[in-house]
């Protein structure tokens, strides 16, 4: 000790020292006492307060999916359900080593090497617990293939969830459409809560027109979850002492379809390696018993997704597969419409039962050297309006075509529906064109443009120049020709059902107005014509009628792709087969009290008699016999 | 003298014939001192367990630290204060190298230059948390007390060195508590009131500089605590679950390893900083005071053996280091009930983390060796 420090005095330093340690005790219980406070505060007074708050962190309501509705054909065959399937999914913070991993699934074959980038960007930029997809749908062998390697992939497994399935999807794609993911324009259109759970949608068809039936739904129900809002496994949620109650979804209502599957097969292959459209109605109610658009696609891949090139692929092939030609493909109808023109032709007086008529094989106006050729370069000699529809004479309509006039072929063509949507239910449908002077009038800028000319009612009365027309509507002219003129909405839901009670509703056939002929004799006499088509010697698909166990009445057309120059002869051998004319037929039978009307329509197939008579037959001897020998 | 029959009372309780307390009294322990800090580490040890997910392996690491701490205690212990004083001016030069040598070299951890790794890693701004309050206490141990002005100028310069060393680093928690450490043993020195106060009122702008050399997660700390909800899911987020978690455990809690905010990961830092609100949701309002109330046991113990020692530097240093014992409990509970910013501090002894228990522990041991060489020593 220095000597130089100055004294201390230890009695009086113990006592400030004491003094000291006094004033910092009270100094200390006063701060600890705040703390008290503060914590009687937070868990005596505000406590419900913060018990809400800590409930609402961890108790999330989350939505459960409904089951979307099955759908099934008019026999009850499945046309779409929902299976499940295993898809192959990454959990980012799983994996030890994210490339080595891809590596090795890409070498046993399970992902594609160029989508690598694909999955390290998506595996990226999400949170880490959340699974991403790398296969949608595995096959049973890929499946087993990596169940015996899981231990080598820790973070990658199989999920089961359910997929739509359309186990003959090909058959009826255009018809059912298909379901997609959900996209935002989906959700801008439904209704989020409602999707809140749903991860694909209808998008064409069947599928998207009864969405709301098909969809069901959605329940809820409340799941613990973490604060980065991962879901907490069942067996750690014993703090989940008072959890709300939750709500079962409701699933989708169950659809049956008019169609029927055989029809549908019987189509399909007929138009294999073709492009055309097949549609079949039931005359009596509307029902569509088959919608055919060729060619076809695999509904199957829009459920499970598809890589973008795939779906490039079909976008720009350049038949169009994913082009519905049934409701939306347009076509000149061709002949097809002589058996109304006809109906008119006798209503308005243009023409009678007993008018005899000389057909040279072409046709001018008085004053104008121009020809209107008929398809028969000899022409077919002295024809009456029978022999005319029978044997598709072209002249004879040329000639009563002026009488009739382009405003009364508008106005009865219209009662059989044409140039208007046919209010199928199902989006998209086109209105084809019925032409008229007033329709002219509007649809051209010029003056000049807008006056309709004569020779434009003659081409009109063979189903050529302006006239354009769907596959369907010509289904539904052909069944109010079959029912002589009464008419319903085509459709092709008949019925749908509530899978918790099982009521089955059916939907009630929506009656149009009649097609208004004054005289039942006309239609008696043109049916004739038309069954003389398919079963007279002369009849111009006399071949597709033979030997049918009932009667038939068709009418085949051919619709001009390309104009022929005034000297030249249309070979069909000489030219390209996508200016080839196209093939359409048109029937309906039995004769009497007809079930079944058909249109077919083959672009560039050439020739309606020899090419489509033969499948609308088959499809008739189908439904009406239940025999498929032809196909 | 006037402690002078507390003294023999305590002495003649303390010490019976045989069992436990020969044991305690030939280790130099000090029995209620001890059981205090046992009943706080088990009582730590069962609420760690739940904040680290009942994950055995922390769980264990955490329980051979506590071990080690009990052990370097228990040697502490054995060193007589006085030799402790003499060696006080080397310790406190070496930790001051040491602190310079994090600067230059150290291992960055957690964004902060913290760590010396010379074969075990530790964070030599700990051996300044006693440093400090010793080197203090040794420059006023052969002065007269109450401090002189000149004393008070050279003890600044004692305290502010190694507080800004630290402060660098950058760790502003702990050179804060550095510094109180240092300033505590003023305080008990009997550093005038009139001055306190001063200093008090001219800290008002010296807050002002501070705040203009504080980093911006520093100054985003104080600004949150102003008004946590301004910002609920960044920085305000830690003190607004903290608070949501032990309000909602309520009285009686939600039950040990039931607490929803903390077992579901919505409480930050549930096994350090913030572990007080794990205790305060699952074991409620009953759970957190019987921390509360083992603390002020400790602290009261502590502040008892500084009034009993002998000599001025064992009863500065042990009063010091009683009070910067609680200047921890009360900054880490307060911080976490939002009475304060977070700054960091660990809530001593139940905290996961080591070196700060050692520290703490080789604190208590230097109270039981003052508390048990005392009469030994020539007065």
């Amino acid at each position: 000790m220095s000597l130089t420090a100055p004294i201390k005095d230890h009695h009086s330093e113990a006592r400030l020292f004491v003094g000291r340690v006094i004033l910092s005790s009270v100094i200390a219980v006063i701060l600890l006492g705040t703390v008290v406070g503060r914590l009687v505060q937070l868990q005596i007074y505000d406590h419900e307060l913060f018990a809400e708050q800590s409930q609402g962190n961890r108790v999330r309501t989350e939505a459960v999916p409904p089951t979307r509705g099955l759908i099934f054909d008019r026999r009850g065959r499945v046309l779409a359900e929902n299976l499940p399937a295993y898809q192959l999914e990454l959990i980012p913070e799983q994996v030890p080593d994210l490339a080595d991993t891809l590596a090795r699934l890409a070498r046993i074959g399970l992902i594609k090497e160029e989508d690598i980038p694909r999955f390290n960007g998506l595996s990226s930029s999400g949170p880490r617990f959340k699974p991403i997809t790398l296969r949608f749908r595995l096959s049973e062998d890929e499946i087993a293939n990596f169940a015996v390697q899981r231990p080598r992939f820790p973070g990658v497994d199989l999920q089961p969830r359910l997929v739509r399935h359309y186990p003959d999807g090909e058959l009826v794609a255009h018809a059912i459409g298909y379901v997609g993911a959900l996209s935002t324009a989906d959700l801008g259109r439904l209704d989020g809560a409602a999707y809140s759970g749903t991860s694909h949608t209808g998008k064409t068809g069947v599928e998207h027109f009864n969405e709301s039936l098909l969809h069901g739904e959605v329940g809820f129900q409340q799941v613990v979850t973490n604060a980065l809002g991962r879901q907490v496994p069942v067996e750690t949620r014993e703090f989940s002492d008072a959890l709300p109650a939750s709500e079962s979804p409701k699933p989708g209502h169950n659809l049956y379809l008019s169609l029927d599957l055989d029809l549908q097969r019987i189509a399909t292959k007929a138009l294999e390696g073709r492009r055309g459209s097949i549609v079949a109605i039931d005359p009596t109610n509307g029902e569509v018993l088959a919608l055919v658009s060729a060619p076809t696609f695999d509904p199957n891949a829009f459920a499970t997704g598809m890589s973008p090139s795939e779906y490039n692929a079909l976008q720009n092939n350049e038949n169009r597969p994913l082009f519905n030609r049934a409701v939306r493909g347009t076509y000149p109808p061709g002949s097809t419409i002589k058996p109304m023109l006809s109906l008119a032709a006798l209503e308005v007086g243009a023409t009678n039962l007993t008018r005899r008529s000389v057909c040279i094989g072409w046709y001018s106006l008085p004053g104008s050297s121009h020809r209107y050729r008929d398809w028969r370069p000899e022409g077919h000699g002295e024809v009456d309006l029978h022999d005319a529809i029978a044997q598709s004479c072209d002249v004879y309509f040329y000639e009563i075509s002026r009488d009739i006039g382009i405003d009364n072929m508008h106005l009865y063509l219209d009662q059989f529906g044409l140039g208007k949507e046919s209010g199928l239910d199902m989006n998209g449908e086109s209105d084809g064109l019925n032409p008229s002077r007033e329709w002219k009038r509007q649809a051209f800028r010029e003056r000049a443009d807008q006056v309709w000319f004569p020779g434009e009612t003659i081409i009109a009365s063979i189903g050529q120049g302006y006239m354009l027309a769907t596959p369907l509507q010509l289904a539904n002219a052909m069944a109010a020709l079959g029912t002589r003129g009464d008419r319903f909405k085509p459709h092709l839901v008949a019925a749908y059902e509530d899978p918790i009670t099982g009521r089955r509703t059916l939907m009630a056939p929506e009656r149009l107005p009649r097609v208004n002929i004054s005289n039942e004799f006309y239609w008696d006499n043109v049916i004739a014509a038309m069954h003389d088509v398919m079963q007279s010697p002369r009849g111009t698909a006399r071949a597709a009628g033979a030997n049918a166990d009932y009667e038939m009445a068709g009418k085949s057309g051919t619709a001009q792709v390309f104009s022929v120059a005034q000297e030249d002869e249309y070979d069909e051998d000489e030219i390209a087969e996508s200016l080839r004319d196209h093939a359409l037929f048109v029937s309906f039978a039995p004769l009497e009290n007809p079930r079944i009307a058909v249109a077919v329509v083959i672009e560039n197939g050439s020739s309606g008699s020899r090419v489509a008579a033969p499948i609308a037959r088959a499809m008739m001897d189908q439904y009406l016999t239940g025999s498929t020998d032809a196909f | 003298m006037r402690f002078s029959d507390t003294q023999r009372l305590f002495a003649g309780r303390s010490a019976p014939i045989g069992g436990l307390g020969s044991i305690l009294q030939r280790l130099y322990l000090d029995g209620p001192l001890l059981g205090g800090l046992l009943l706080v580490s088990a009582l730590g040890l069962v609420v760690l367990y739940s904040a680290v997910a009942q994950n055995m392996d922390l769980w264990l690491q955490q329980c051979i630290r506590l071990f080690v701490a009990l052990i370097a205690m228990v040697v502490v212990a054995q060193f007589p204060p006085d030799l402790l004083r003499r060696w006080t001016p080397w310790g406190y030069l070496a930790g001051l190298f040491l602190l310079v040598l994090v600067l230059v070299t150290g291992d960055v951890g957690q964004g902060a230059q913290r760590w010396l790794d010379v074969g075990i890693r530790f964070q030599p701004s700990e051996v300044m948390k006693l440093g400090v309050p010793m080197m203090t206490a040794w420059y006023l141990h052969d002065r007269q007390l109450p401090p002189r002005f000149a004393d008070l100028l050279v003890i600044a310069v004692l305290i502010v060195v190694p507080t800004v060393l630290i402060a660098k680093q950058p760790d502003l928690g702990t050179s804060l508590l550095v510094a109180m450490a240092g300033v505590l043993v003023v305080v008990l020195a009997g550093l005038s009131i009139r001055l306190m106060l001063f200093l008090g009122v001219a800290s008002i702008p010296g807050a002002y500089v501070l705040w203009q050399f504080m980093q911006d997660y520093q100054k985003q700390r104080v600004l949150t605590l102003l008004n946590p909800d301004s910002d609920p899911l960044g920085a305000g987020y830690n003190i607004i679950q903290s608070k949501i978690a032990i309000g909602s455990g309520g009285l009686f809690g939600k039950g040990w390893t039931n607490g929803s905010q903390a077992q579901l990961e919505f409480l930050p830092e549930r096994d350090t900083d913030f572990i007080f609100a794990v205790m305060g949701e699952e074991l409620g309002l009953l759970g957190v005071l019987s921390l509360l109330g083992l603390y002020l046991f400790v602290i009261g113990r502590g502040l008892y053996i500084a009034i009993e020692a002998r000599d001025t530097y064992s009863r500065l240093l042990a009063g010091s280091i009683s009070l910067t014992f609680f200047v921890y409990v009360f900054v880490n509970t307060a911080m976490v009930t939002g009475l304060v910013p977070v700054v960091g501090v660990p809530l001593p002894l139940v905290s996961y983390g080591g070196t700060s228990m050692v520290t703490l522990m080789a604190g208590f041991g230097i109270l039981m060796s003052i508390h048990r060489h005392r009469k030994l020593l020539p007065h």
